[in-house]
């Protein structure tokens, strides 16, 4: 036995919520028997100033220099006791908690079984902290940069706000501009406001601001290091363009004699094989598509050259790569949009005026593909619209979460719809109207009163077998009235499906890179759901607007400035703090057989070709203990998590 | 410097040790030169009551191969530890419970069942087993009591040394043959061999390991140059003590884990599970599935000379 070992150990009453079920005193008088511990006290809420007090003035009274806390779960007060401990002078890591509440009084109702259980519980406690050892808390420097994936409204909102802040963003979007959806929008909900009018001087400015190295047309390839010191390769393919020429005029996009189907007017239009997405597009640099330019399928042509005036074409253009070292990382890479084809009874790529909502919205805006009018395919003017709710979401065959912005972009569909055809007839299919944002319910009640028709009850199919004569040459949305109990059938002339969002296709490879985790419904993880919304299991890189799951437009914007906010934060104080209880690795014990090599999901474990060995970034390392498992040598011990620690755990919780 | 005095014994083992000290050839004559071998059961004429007439303490040096699981076996154990001043545990049997130990999977009654009634190779309609005592027309005649549970020999009596291997090389015996002479044996405890695992002196080139199929030694022909591992072949060498200078890697046949455990890891069956478990290189549940099932018999895989000293060293009772 260490016989310097002096433990105390504190049961917390929380209330009666430990109390109400175990014997606090009890186990109190227990603990006080254990080897090694000097006191053991019991207290209505150890949490509290007058609890923390308790503790401090044991450690400097009594000399303690281990303590143990039984009470809620480390998830809530492990912080709290540490910094206890740590202010009266012991190193936090000589601090343990036993959760004889989320683990004990909680699960049971029986006095007699807690109150063993807790005994249980705190002897592991006792035992295992005789054999923990202190930590150093490491700090590491903080590069004052940011890398912002992803140019949506929630990229955009993130990186000018750290630029605006005076430190160096590098944004990095696939599309040839930024913009993202809100960029395909004509009018946003709920205030209807013109969201080109919005949020074209945010373009702009990201385009123009000294801060901001705007990589468009690029993607990341490889990110590795960790919080405060990553490093980015980001791969700038090829416009054919040269940026630093091109002056944005678009003569060679109005030359340019071919064609192919606009990406960003959803198929509705044609653009050029030199283009860009759309009219305000940041930068105005055009692209070559290269698929539909001939002079790269057939060698001929090069019209765009020809009449360019600053020579900016460039067919010899190769794609660039960069190298960029951040401090920080925000993901910000949005959603997909469910494509309704799948949900065969639809009819969407089968009927031509089953469209979707991305397709209205272009449709709606006054400089898209119908120049604002809302036409059926052969150019004439629908009256009657159904729109169908939740296509894609609230449906165990597809999605199974609510995309919580259909609702409100369907209403504003009617009023759009009311105010561009004054006598149409909307009808709005929905399963629940989820009306729940700030000003929501207040435009609903508005968007009712212009005399929408709302059917409560999940659409069945749409067709053009009609029976009758009002049916004849229309679509018919045959659904199940759920409020009447009835099925009925509703011609309409358009049919708009109000898909779902879901997360990127690339989404699997795009965690990956990052080193950043899914939830169930494939958005990006974030922390804590609550209390960590925008951070991620890799300490310094954030996750904010759609790429964590649907939201609108206020949403995705509060979650970009939150993100903000923590990387300036973690800017200004020039330094942060790193895992302390990390993997090391023995070189005396390890035969360099690489089995942990791979094993790492933060990419810490490399190896020392020279010396045959692995070695673990200790900066890196989080400690999760997967490598420590997995050594077939023992070679590896978790600091904090040793083998001697987890098996007198293990004793102790078998007394 | 006087003679040693050298006891060599042998309990539930194969025999292989025993041959073994004879296969390190010319040098046996050093051992004549340096020790007196005071007992030797498989090659001298010697008997028990030989032993217990010695003092206590008077061999020096006792190298006992062969695990534990008969009463007999229990006594001479304990009567050659209080005759010795060091006692070896040779070969992997002594060392680590060995192969025999695998028997701890079942009890005596079914290793009896399976070895005089069962076993393709028996005739015994009557079903006769060993008996502790039987009474013949001359008297009761005792045979050693059949143990349900089989032992290494440090879970029987103390334990100086410890010689590992299936069985000990010559290079391993002829480094404690050359210490003996010396004078100068390492600290109590020691295990000869060598401080890291197989892996460090495998000859074999090494990358990230993934597996996706596992092969078991007859279904392919593999790579000699590749770790076997990376070919999907179960070689338990990370989880074994080097020293073996890589003998069956050498034969193109991976490790079977004689060394018994690296220093510092106290089961090598869970530390070779956990180390093949991490390189699996599936996610769907089927193929989980397929690949543990392509594991033929795991505990024998993972425990083959292992299982009385690992963590959990038998089947409840
Ligand atoms: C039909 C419809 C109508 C809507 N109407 C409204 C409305 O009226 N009001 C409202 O508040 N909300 C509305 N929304 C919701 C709104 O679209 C979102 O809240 C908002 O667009 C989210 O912005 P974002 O930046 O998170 O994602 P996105 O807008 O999807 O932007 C993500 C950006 O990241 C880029 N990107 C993706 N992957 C990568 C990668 N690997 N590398 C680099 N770049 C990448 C993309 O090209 C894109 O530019 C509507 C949604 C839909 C579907
Ligand atoms: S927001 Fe409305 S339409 Fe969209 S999924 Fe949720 S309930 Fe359905
Ligand atoms: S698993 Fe262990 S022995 Fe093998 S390389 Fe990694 S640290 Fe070394
Ligand atoms: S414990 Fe091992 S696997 Fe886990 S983060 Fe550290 S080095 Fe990587
Ligand atoms: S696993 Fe086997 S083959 Fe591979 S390096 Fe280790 S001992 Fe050699």
């Amino acid at each position: 036995m260490k016989d310097d070992v002096r433990i105390g150990v504190y049961i917390c009453h929380c209330g009666s919520n430990i109390a109400g079920t175990v014997d606090t005193k009890e186990v109190a008088k227990f603990a006080q028997g254990l080897p090694s511990v000097v006191i053991a006290k019991d207290y209505m809420y150890m949490c509290s100033d007058p609890g923390q007090n308790m503790i401090k003035e044991d450690i400097e009274q009594l000399g303690l220099n281990r303590v143990v806390v039984a009470s809620c779960s480390p998830m809530l007060h492990e912080h709290t006791f540490r910094q206890a401990c740590q202010d009266a002078g012991l190193n936090p890591y000589l601090f343990e908690m036993a959760n004889i509440r989320e683990h004990c009084s909680w699960v049971t109702e029986d006095p007699k079984s807690a109150t063993e259980k807790a005994k249980a519980l705190v002897s592991a406690a006792v035992r295992r902290i005789y054999y923990q050892e202190p930590l150093e808390v490491r700090e590491v420097p903080v590069t004052a940069s940011v890398l912002v994936v992803g140019g949506g409204i929630a990229g955009i909102q993130a990186a000018l706000e750290i630029a605006n802040a005076g430190h160096k963003v590098y944004l990095v979007e696939r599309e040839p501009s930024i913009g993202g959806h809100m960029a395909q929008f004509d009018k946003t909900f709920p205030t209807l406001d013109c969201a080109s009018c919005i949020f074209t001087p945010l373009l702009s400015a990201v385009g123009q601001h000294p801060n901001i190295d705007l990589m468009t047309y690029s993607d990341v390839e490889e990110v590795s290091g960790y919080i405060g010191n990553f490093k980015a390769k980001i791969r700038k393919r090829a416009r054919y363009v040269d940026e630093d020429k091109c002056n944005g005029c678009l003569v060679c996009v109005e030359k340019c004699p071919w064609k192919a189907v606009s990406e960003f007017d959803e198929g509705l239009a044609q653009r050029k094989a030199i283009y860009t997405p759309f009219a305000q597009a940041v930068p105005s640099v055009p692209v070559i598509d290269t698929e539909h330019c001939v002079y790269f399928s057939k060698g001929t042509c090069r019209a765009c050259e020809r009449f360019c005036d600053p020579k900016a074409i460039d067919f010899e253009q190769q794609d660039k790569e960069v190298e960029v070292e951040v401090g920080a990382v925000i993901v910000a890479t949005g959603y997909d949009a469910f494509d309704p084809s799948v949900i065969t009874s639809y009819g969407y790529g089968h009927y031509d005026n089953v469209i979707t909502a991305l397709q209205f919205e272009r449709m709606c805006n006054a400089s898209g593909p119908t120049d604002g009018k809302i036409v059926l395919r052969d150019g004439s003017e629908p009256k009657n619209i159904a729109i169908i709710h939740c296509v894609g979401s609230r449906d165990k065959n597809y999605h199974e979460y609510c995309s919580r912005v259909c609702c409100m972009y369907s209403l504003k569909y009617s009023h759009l719809i009311k105010e561009k055809i004054e006598d149409a007839e909307v009808y709005q299919f929905y399963i629940d109207m989820r009306c729940f944002g700030k000003g929501y319910e207040e435009f609903y009640e508005r968007v009712s009163d212009e005399g929408v028709k709302f059917i409560r009850g999940k659409v069945g199919e749409v067709t053009n077998r009609t029976i009758t004569e009002e049916e004849r040459g229309k679509l018919v949305v045959v659904a199940e009235d759920s409020l009447m109990s009835a099925m009925i059938r509703v011609p309409a002339d358009m049919v708009i499906l109000s898909t779902a969002l879901e997360a990127r296709s690339d989404a699997e490879a795009v965690a990956r890179l990052f080193n950043i985790s899914r939830s169930a419904d494939g958005f990006f993880l974030e922390r804590h759901p609550k209390l960590d919304p925008v951070a991620t299991t890799t300490d310094g890189t954030f996750v904010v607007g759609c790429a964590q799951g649907p939201k609108d437009i206020p949403d995705a914007v509060a979650q970009a400035s939150a993100a903000a906010a923590r990387v300036l934060a973690m800017i200004s104080k020039g330094s942060v703090e790193i895992e302390a209880a990390t993997a090391v690795i023995d070189e005396e014990l390890c035969s360099g057989c690489k089995i942990c090599n791979l094993l790492c999901p933060y990419s810490a474990i490399s190896f020392d070709e020279e010396k045959s060995v692995s070695r673990i970034n200790e900066a890196l390392c989080k400690g999760c203990g997967v490598c420590v498992a997995a050594c077939p040598s023992s070679a590896i011990a978790g600091k904090h998590f040793t083998t001697e620690q987890i098996m007198a755990e293990i004793e102790g919780v078998l007394v | 410097m006087a003679k040693l005095n050298l006891a060599i014994y042998w309990s539930a083992s194969c025999g292989g040790c025993d041959v073994a000290i004879l296969d390190i050839n010319e040098k046996i004559l050093q051992v004549a030169e340096i020790a007196d071998i005071v007992f030797w059961p498989i090659a001298l004429d010697f008997k028990r009551h030989h032993v217990e007439a010695m003092e206590d303490k008077s061999i020096d040096v006792c190298l006992f191969n062969g695990a534990v699981r008969t009463s007999e076996q229990e006594e001479m154990a304990e009567l050659l530890r209080a005759k010795s001043k060091a006692m070896v545990a040779f070969g992997s049997c002594a060392h680590l419970g060995g192969i025999p130990g695998l028997s701890n999977f079942t009890n005596r009654a079914e290793t009896f069942e399976r070895a005089f009634v069962e076993a393709e190779s028996c005739d015994n309609p009557d079903k006769t087993l060993p008996q502790n005592m039987t009474n013949v027309a001359e008297g009761e005649l005792e045979q050693p009591e059949f143990y349900d549970t089989v032992k290494a020999l440090n879970q029987v009596v103390d334990v100086e040394y410890y010689i590992p291997g299936c069985p000990p090389t010559v290079p391993i015996i002829s480094q404690v043959v050359d210490a003996l002479a010396a004078g100068k044996l390492p600290p109590v405890g020691t295990v000869f061999g060598s401080d890291k695992a197989l892996c460090d002196e495998c000859p074999r080139t090494k990358e990230e390991k993934k597996i996706t199929k596992i092969y078991r030694p007859h279904e392919i022909i593999p790579d000699p140059e590749k770790c076997f591992l990376e070919q999907g072949m179960i070689c338990t060498g990370p989880a074994t003590r080097g020293g073996c200078e890589a003998r069956c890697i050498a034969a193109n046949m991976p490790c079977r884990g004689c060394f018994g455990p690296p220093p510092g890891v106290t089961d090598q069956g869970t530390h070779m599970l956990s180390a093949l478990a991490s390189i699996l290189d599936v996610t769907e549940d089927e193929d989980i599935a397929r690949m543990i099932d392509e594991i033929v018999d795991p505990a024998g895989t993972f425990y083959r000379f292992s299982l009385p000293t690992a963590m959990m060293n038998r089947r409840r009772m």
